[in-house]
């Protein structure tokens, strides 16, 4: 069984070529021709090319993503998900995948300057939007900070905190103690690193307004 | 034979310091690969089909169109027909693709008949176990009846905590490459020097045949010691496909349900005590289901701690539940039996009209270690303002939120594991560590260079560390807090074998014996006489050509004072609880640990804030839960499956016993201490807010509610 074929039913695709549900190509088939956007129907007819009638919205097409500042080319198919062509296809593994449906935050990316969950989001979608990974921080001052003040463990939530938090201080470098809780309210972590974790994401945001305290 | 005593604690430059994880900065920037990270050139993707049903036997299994999809590679019956099927997501065959997506898709081509056996998947309620309970016999000392009949004051009280899951954030899988007769293997796991034999067995491969690495783990908590079904598969899947390697890693609904849980417990319990507080009697009935082995309890464990009470009855029944098996769950069964313990134990104070700090204190004498526990109730009681602030059973103030104070105890042994550890020294004066051992995240790489840097009076960046091969010198799994003794006195003694070494090569030069050279601050030196000396670098050069390459092994049954076995704990909690809402919240917690030496106080401290954060989680929200009706698991998933969140935690203040008396004992693991007593003292401080037990866990608004309804358990 995977909780995808009991729990997930199939959901009719979204009118408009935009915010593809996940979830609706995950479920079994629906009918090529109730996707309304170009790319879509070009998939699907390769889909339905390769593998004879009612068959589940596949096939490979080409795509360019926009990583860290790079035009990347890469082979997906309509369900592939964004998380998931960074990790297996472009071997960008810094996003990692854990509840692989938006709870958990272990799969934070920043597109076009938002921190999104790189697993509800399909690769297609991604097209045309500037994704920011871990692997384009640098030597961000939060990295520092979660290093120094030990907020982390096993390590496994941790570049999904970083992005949590370096997002959080892009727009709002002076957070209270409860704006952090709130920005960083969206990741988990299993290992218990939250103590640490509060006190580098204060940390980082001193660091980043140099040093001063106010 | 070099003295490998610890430096004494004021002599110490590298270990007792606060330094940075090593590993860190590779972790925060992404760079870290773990296993589930790596794709070796040619990768392809396994997938694994559950069964939908708690118990059945498979009729029938057409894999032929799965077989005949573009783009599979293997497919594979692991329940072929007529087999019996013993709990939901239980494995009915895998796949291999060319990608995840196709290897999913196979998937639902596979055609298979069940039919449907009768199942059990709850076991709260003992009577409707029938034959599913098996009752493990009756354990008395002294005269429980008796002694129950001439208390002054009798409890009786029924307590539940429910089976919890790992859930560690990288899923169990691994990649495997079985061509020709080798093996290459990267799992995720805790035992990296035993994981290649596991799958060697599973194989029928020689163990020698088997490479297995592993420079990261994403969580294991107990749960990561084996090959498991899932790498013996997809080393069949590699070899069946041409070699190529095989990814398969479990997802989230198979991880939380297959992949290990904690056994739960629920128990009836009768004990009495005499007006001044002296516990006199102990009578329990525990039962608890761990999947179909049912799930057993050493009766030792009842009462938790306060184990010499004179008269006790222990009686403990195994369920056999349709519902996946247990694994070891950091600190197996002590959380638990700390729960039903100190539940009951508060309950019987209050009965008394006795502050519980007094309580336990007074009975102290009850516990292998006394003065421990009695300065860790005080030390705690201070950090939380025990005295200013605690009040009797029910915040009797005005309006919905009350507030109350709990407290609990945990124990643990964490002596070191078996260790085997080589130290070369090399003719350039660069030394390298290397042992099979792995870091789970509590800090191992960083304490295991603290270790080496201190004996040879280098600096940390001096020492390069070789881990998380089964090609290195083998050292235990990574469990029951056995790493961190083990490690720290495998490198300790193989890296000063390695030192008496270069102190004889250099001897000669420096005009003293071998055994009157010491090595500090990057110089070999005649004893006391810093003019006397080489750099390090000059010293490793007299050896020519040839490295020094010493071993050296943590023998379990001569630690040589190195590591020790054995603390105690104290955690104190002060929560709040909406009674109209029945939302629990924490307000803080104050963990007081004996830990023996501490190598790294930072890293410590980590271990226990984890702990008390896992402890959060556990009281509050985590629960599997099971239908009956249908047979399966409702929170498969971490949407329902609660975890704590950065904002669930409230202020924890951790107080480290480090004291000259346990610094002498040696290194002492804590791992597995510093998550037991958090869940029972926040459950103790729930009751004291609130004037009436939750008798079980987790506190969750319906648990809460029902309580304060008056309805009993479940
Ligand atoms: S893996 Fe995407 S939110 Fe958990
Ligand atoms: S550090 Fe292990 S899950 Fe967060």
């Amino acid at each position: 069984m995977s909780k995808k074929d009991t729990e997930l039913k199939p959901k009719p695709a979204p009118e408009s070529g935009k915010g593809f549900s996940r979830r609706g190509f995950l479920g079994t088939s629906t009918a090529a021709g109730a996707v309304g956007s170009g790319l879509m129907e070009q998939t699907a007819e390769a889909a339905q090319g390769a593998g004879g009638k009612g068959i589940t919205l596949a096939g490979e097409t080409e795509i360019t993503l926009n990583i860290n500042g790079q035009p990347r080319k890469v082979t997906v198919e309509p369900r592939t998900t964004l998380l998931d062509a960074l990790r297996d296809r472009m071997e960008v593994t810094g996003a990692k995948r854990v509840c692989d449906r938006g709870t958990c935050g272990a799969c934070s990316v920043i597109v076009n300057g938002k921190v999104s969950y790189g697993c509800t989001m399909l690769a297609i979608d991604a097209q045309g939007k500037r994704i920011q990974t871990i692997e384009g921080f640098g030597n961000h001052p939060v990295i520092n900070a979660f290093v120094q003040h030990d907020g982390l463990q096993c390590g496994y939530c941790t570049p999904g905190m970083v992005v949590a938090a370096k997002a959080l201080l892009d727009r709002n470098p002076r957070p209270s103690s409860q704006e952090i809780l709130e920005g960083m309210g969206g990741n988990l972590c299993r290992c218990g690193t939250y103590v640490g974790i509060k006190q580098a994401v204060a940390e980082a945001a001193k660091e980043l307004r140099g040093g001063r305290n106010a | 034979m070099p003295n490998y005593s610890w430096p004494p604690m004021e002599q110490r430059r590298v270990m007792g310091k606060r330094l940075a994880r090593l590993d860190g900065a590779a972790k925060a920037s992404g760079k870290a690969k773990y296993n589930s990270d790596v794709r070796p050139a040619g990768t392809i993707h396994g997938a694994i089909l559950h069964c939908p049903h708690a118990h059945c036997r498979v009729r029938s299994i057409d894999t032929s169109a799965a077989k005949a999809l573009s783009g599979v590679t293997s497919v594979r019956v692991a329940a072929e027909p007529g087999k019996e099927i013993m709990w939901p997501n239980a494995e009915i065959a895998f796949v291999a693709a060319r990608t995840e997506e196709i290897a999913r898709e196979a998937l639902r081509l596979i055609k298979v008949d069940y039919e449907v056996l009768p199942h059990l998947v709850r076991e709260e309620n003992l009577a409707a176990a029938g034959s599913r309970a098996k009752p493990a016999g009756e354990v008395v000392t002294g005269d429980p009846d008796a002694a129950l009949r001439s208390a002054d004051v009798v409890h009786e009280g029924e307590y539940g905590i429910p089976v919890i899951t790992h859930c560690c954030l990288e899923p169990h899988g691994s990649t495997v490459q079985w061509s020709g007769n080798k093996v290459e293997f990267w799992p995720s796991t805790q035992a990296i020097s035993n994981v290649g034999g596991d799958l060697a067995k599973g194989i029928e491969l020689a163990a020698g045949n088997v490479h297995a690495h592993m420079d990261y783990v994403g969580g294991g908590f107990g749960s990561k010691f084996q090959a498991d079904l899932w790498g013996i598969q997809a080393a069949h899947m590699s070899k069946e496909s041409g070699g190529k390697p095989v990814k398969l890693y479990l997802d989230r609904a198979a991880e939380l349900t297959i992949a290990g849980i904690r056994p739960s417990v629920y128990g009836k319990i009768r004990l009495g005590a005499k007006r001044d507080g002296t516990l006199v009697a102990w009578d329990s009935l525990t039962w608890m289901t761990g999947g179909m082995a049912g799930g057993g309890l050493n009766a030792d464990l009842l009462p938790y701690v306060f184990r010499n009470v004179p008269n006790r009855r222990v009686n403990h029944t195994a369920v056999a539940t349709n519902t996946g098996a247990q694994r070891a769950w950091r600190a197996p069964n002590h959380p638990q039996v700390s729960f039903v313990t100190c539940a009951a134990l508060d309950d019987l104070a209050a009965k008394l009209n006795m502050d519980p700090l007094d309580f336990f204190k007074k009975n102290a004498n009850l516990t292998v270690r006394e003065a421990v526990y009695v300065s860790q109730l005080d030390k705690a009681a201070d950090m939380i303002e025990w005295k200013k602030r605690y009040h009797s059973r029910g915040d009797k103030t005005a309006g919905s939120m009350k507030r109350g104070l709990g407290l609990a105890v945990g124990t643990w042994q964490g002596g070191g594991h078996a260790s085997q550890c080589r130290t070369n020294i090399h003719p350039d004066g660069s030394v390298e560590v290397e042992l099979g051992s792995q870091d789970i995240g509590t800090g191992t790489r960083t304490i295991i260079t603290q270790v080496a840097a201190e004996s040879l009076g280098l600096p940390m960046n001096a020492i390069k560390l070789n881990i998380g091969d089964n090609g290195l010198p083998p050292s235990g799994a990574s469990g029951g807090s056995t790493t961190v003794g083990g490690v720290a006195s495998s490198s300790r003694i193989a890296t000063l074998n390695a030192l008496e070494k270069l102190f004889e090569a250099v001897a000669p030069s420096l005009g003293a014996p071998a055994d009157q050279l010491e090595a500090v601050d990057g110089k070999i030196q005649v004893k006391g006489n810093p003019a006397k000396s080489l750099t390090w670098k000059a010293a490793c050069a007299k050896l020519g050509v040839k490295t020094i390459s010493e071993n050296g092994a943590n023998d379990q049954r001569n630690p040589r004072g190195l590591n020790a076995a054995g603390v105690g704990g104290v955690h104190m909690a002060d929560v709040s609880v909406d009674v109209e809402t029945g939302v629990v919240t924490v307000n803080k917690v104050v963990a007081v640990q004996d830990c023996g030496l501490i190598i790294n106080p930072k890293l410590a401290e980590g271990q226990v804030f984890g702990g008390v954060i896992m402890g959060i989680c556990a009281a509050l929200m985590e629960e599997r839960v099971m239908d009956e009706a249908t047979g399966r698991c409702l929170n498969q998933d971490m949407e329902f499956y609660k975890l704590a969140g950065i904002g669930d935690i409230g202020d924890i203040q951790v107080h480290m016993d480090i004291t000259p008396d346990h610094d002498k004992r040696g290194v002492v693991g804590l791992g597995e201490p510093a998550t037991i007593p958090t869940i029972a003292a926040i459950a103790n401080a729930c009751t004291n807010a609130i004037g009436v037990r939750v008798p079980t866990l987790p506190l969750t608004p319906r648990n809460v509610l029902n309580a304060l309804a008056g309805r009993r358990m479940a």
